[in-house]
């Protein structure tokens, strides 16, 4: 898949030359700049949301605050990071609402131990997802990812799928280097020990058809 | 070197993959399975989520979204 690519320090970021062209009035500048990182965005407010409807909604919102709010971009920043962090915010406002109005912070409390030192130390399959269809597999990596909190499912996403450093996901998350770090950690070693019970070695069938009738009724 | 000393490095094992390994870990990994496993298999989660995306938008819905906002746009939002 494509993953964000970093960009050397002292060349220009091709999306600054995108964002001067909107500001001087060229909508068809932001045109590129939404097909580029729609898919990204979609799949944060997904992550944060867990809901189809209003990761649409934060999608949609994002975008169009993105393009408000375009004066106040410095381009000293990345675009990319600047957006996320607007997406994160819409999509902790869905939450809220959501909620009824109990406070969602992507900073909330994820102090736990649990899956921090794993406990299943079985070794997996050699290709495990070839145990499984597509649909299967996509079933239980969703429902895995899942299990963990927003704020580590928002980090691996943005660390290890989309491949943005660790500095630009503190900066778009509004969060320090080390809790980042630590959240990466946490929610990798978390990730690992989930999927041990349909990698490992003589895994069984039978779980992945639970799964796959478990993720029909969500 | 312990096995929890080991883990807590096993971010930089993971995120520097190209930069030789240090000795000492290389050393805990020789004689330490539960190590070995742990960091294969936390590569390979990663590698398995890179691979196979989730929460693909349809191109149906992508359009649709893409159209409203530059609706939007082109208004002034």
């Amino acid at each position: 898949m494509a993953t964000i690519q970093p960009i050397a320090e002292n060349e220009q970021h091709p999306d600054v030359a995108l964002v001067e062209r909107v500001r001087a009035g060229d909508v068809s500048a932001y045109d590129e700049l939404v097909r580029k990182y729609d898919r990204q965005v979609f799949r944060i407010a997904q992550h944060i949301t867990q809901n189809r409807e209003d990761a649409e909604d934060v999608m949609q919102d994002a975008f169009l605050k993105a393009y408000e709010k375009l004066d106040q971009f410095q381009g000293n920043s990345k675009f990319y990071t600047w957006l996320v962090r607007i997406a994160v915010n819409e999509s902790l406002m869905r939450l809220r609402k959501r909620r009824t109005g109990k406070m969602v912070s992507i900073d909330e409390d994820v102090a736990t131990d649990d899956g921090s030192v794993p406990r299943d130390l079985a070794d997996w399959a050699p290709d495990p997802e070839q145990n499984y269809t597509q649909s299967e597999l996509q079933k239980i990596l969703e429902k895995t990812i899942k299990g963990l909190p927003p704020g580590f499912r928002v980090v691996f996403e943005l660390r290890d799928v989309q491949g943005l450093s660790t500095e630009d996901t503190a900066e778009a998350l509004g969060l320090s280097v080390p809790a980042v770090k630590s959240r990466l950690l946490r929610a990798r070693l978390q990730l690992r020990e989930r999927l041990s019970r349909y990698f490992k070695r003589k895994s069984t069938r039978s779980a992945a058809n639970s799964t796959a009738s478990d993720g029909r009724k969500g | 070197m312990t096995c929890t000393e080991f883990l807590a490095l096993l971010d930089d094992m993971i995120d520097d993959s190209a930069t030789a390994m240090r000795a000492d870990l290389q050393e805990h990994l020789r004689t330490c399975d539960h190590c070995e496993v742990t960091l294969n298999t936390t590569r390979k989660t990663i590698q398995i989520y890179r691979s196979h995306q989730l929460y693909e938008m349809p191109s149906s819905l992508r359009d649709r979204l893409h159209a409203a906002i530059m609706a939007r746009c082109k208004k002034g939002c």
